[in-house]
């Protein structure tokens, strides 16, 4: 009790010092209801309209038209979509990678320790931008491709920070006296290891949205993620810099929202690190 | 300390191995055979098959692997698919070009991570601490194509100032302002993609050595706060920077793909690119095995150097 309340005077100050995490919520959640909510709008994000085109922001259109005569507000919303989707299914597949190779690595120890972590130097040997390139060539170009590059190259620091809490958790009494009993090891990681490193774990997931938004989005402006028609916010700014010069508006909408989703789960990871390890605030 | 580096060369040698063994199956795995690069359309099976002889390609995985090591350390990286020139000449005519743009932005974006990072940290929760670290957050939350994309809008569309593409205006290859003029928006960018991460490491480090307990004997005794924190805290703070400046290393190789494609800078990024989309693999092998050796040599570089400047860690190992 008393620690929970410690905590929670720990994130009153936080809240009170930090007044952009307050922002960050409020900017997650509408994010979150104007992407889900994005079939209210009045136009189709796909429908063409060749007589308006590149039409700038109006009362009609917003944020007025793309290239195609497609109203692009309707699709930044639509973009949402996909961009929080990859940075979400990413995330989820790199974090369950992450804890598992962690856990492993850190609970077993010995040559399953030095063979994984070997792995895990090797692919943070090469840098990601061209590790994900490469691999992105291999495979049929989608949001599928995309989804699985990010999550399956993006586990490496997951693993690292989890495998080194496992470490310390292995030789706490309650671990030692389940092993005792004979309780089996995957009984014992997921019982005792895990809960104990979920603070860490969500805090790097939490992040691990956005690294994973903010590769989708330069993954998709070089052209190698998601593909026409479906869009995010990466490739409709791919498609804004044909057009720069003749609609710079089309520029602006797509890189704000990244901009804020991004901030926003940072802040949001912050947050969630000053709960999970109090010692963080006096950084 | 001698012993401790050559550990540490002998560690990064199987590294590097691995990689470039990873490098040659995903050229085996790539849908093309080597040969393809010699290989044009009118020539008789029986000429195929006695140039496959001549390049050893008629032999087994591991014995093509041995040559194509042995090919790649004395810097023969083979052909490209596409333009059938050698990959090492391509490369070591557009490295340069790269490293033009790279190094004079990290090196500023040091410099000033530097003196906003001692700012930041030795004001720590004060005004000049919340505006630098507050812009820190959104800098890293910015993709550096959108920032690209709007300094260019500004600069080069709307006013005119500066050119927009390439690294010369035709013609005026030898012209150094003209060169000059291509680079500023450029290394604009990549200088304020470089800073905030690390204006947060020196912020970081700086506080942590103002925690530490000879600024409080120092606080005793009475000195000022400037003089704790250029005699003694910079000094702290600077060494690990070295460090971190050595582990950049690969940066000057891979720091730039998304600023050169949207500014169509001659360099290793669009050269890349370029190979991706055309599905040239000897040329892509040839980035990935070059930018990983860099990212080992930087670590291996980095390592020694903190080594070197911190007795202290000599000792704990």
């Amino acid at each position: 009790m008393a620690i929970s309340k410690r905590r929670a005077g720990q994130l009153k100050r936080e809240l009170k010092y930090n007044k952009g995490i307050l922002f960050a919520i409020a900017a997650l959640i509408l994010i979150t209801l104007i992407s889900v909510f994005a079939f209210l709008s009045p136009y189709d994000p796909d429908a063409l309209n060749m007589t308006a085109r590149l039409q700038g922001p109006s009362l009609q259109h917003l944020f007025g038209t793309d290239d195609l005569g497609r109203d692009y507000l309707t699709r930044v919303l639509y973009g949402g979509r996909i961009s929080l989707l990859v940075g979400v299914v990413a995330m989820l597949i790199s974090t369950f990678i992450g804890v598992v190779v962690g856990t492993v690595s850190g609970y077993f120890g010995g040559i399953v320790d030095s063979i994984l972590m070997r792995i895990v130097d090797v692919l943070l040997s090469i840098p990601w931008m061209i590790l994900v390139t490469v691999i992105s060539i291999y495979m049929k170009p989608g949001i599928q491709a995309i989804i699985l590059v990010i999550g399956l190259f993006q586990w490496m620091n997951i693993a690292r920070l989890v495998r080194a809490e496992t470490l310390s958790v292995k030789e706490r009494e309650y671990v030692l006296y389940a092993d005792s009993i004979d309780q089996s090891n995957l009984f014992i990681i997921i019982k005792h290891v895990i809960p104990s490193v979920l603070p860490t774990i969500v805090v790097a997931a939490t992040t691990g949205i956005a690294n994973a938004i903010m590769m989708e989005s330069a993954l998709s402006f070089l052209g190698m993620g998601v593909q026409q028609p479906m869009s995010s916010w990466g490739s409709m700014l791919n498609r804004a810099q044909e057009v720069l010069g003749k609609a710079p508006y089309m520029a602006i909408l797509p890189g704000v929202m990244i901009l804020v989703t991004v901030f926003s789960f940072n802040k949001l990871g912050d947050l969630i690190r000053v709960f999970a390890e109090p010692k963080a605030i006096e950084r | 300390m001698l012993r401790y580096i050559v550990k540490r060369i002998l560690q990064a040698v199987p590294l590097l191995l691995v990689i470039s063994v990873i490098c040659f199956a995903l050229i085996q795995l790539a849908p093309y055979d080597a040969i393809d690069t010699f290989v044009t359309p009118n020539m008789a099976p029986e000429v195929v098959a006695a140039l496959k002889v001549r390049f050893g390609l008629d032999q087994p995985a591991y014995m093509q692997y041995w040559r194509w090591l042995l090919n790649t350390v004395q810097g023969n990286f083979g052909f490209s698919l596409i333009t059938h020139e050698s990959v090492a000449g391509a490369l070591a005519a557009r490295l340069p070009n790269t490293i033009l743009l790279v190094l004079p932005s990290y090196c500023l974006a040091v410099l000033l991570a530097i003196a906003l990072g001692l700012v930041a940290g030795s004001n720590r929760g004060g005004k000049a601490d919340r505006i630098i670290d507050a812009l820190c957050s959104i800098g890293l939350a910015t993709p550096t194509f959108w920032i690209a994309m709007i300094i260019l809008y500004l600069f080069a569309y709307k006013m005119n100032l500066l050119p927009v593409l390439g690294m010369h205006t035709m013609g005026q290859e030898n012209n150094i302002h003209d060169l000059l003029a291509h680079m500023i928006l450029p290394c604009t960018v990549l200088t304020v993609s470089f800073l905030p991460e690390t204006v947060r490491y020196v912020r970081s480090s700086t506080i942590s050595q103002f925690k530490e307990d000879y600024v409080m004997v120092q606080k005793a005794f009475g000195a000022s706060r400037a003089h704790i924190l250029f005699k003694h805290v910079m000094k702290n703070v600077l060494f690990p920077v070295i460090t971190l400046v050595a582990i950049a290393l690969p940066t000057l190789v891979t720091g730039a793909f998304i600023t050169e494609s949207i500014f169509s800078w001659p360099g290793v990024g669009t050269y890349f690119l370029a190979a991706i989309k055309g599905f040239d693999y000897p040329v892509i092998m040839a980035v990935l095995l070059l930018s990983s050796a860099m990212v080992i040599l930087g670590n291996l570089l980095g390592d020694i150097l903190y080594c070197l400047v911190d007795p202290r860690i000599k000792a704990m190992r």
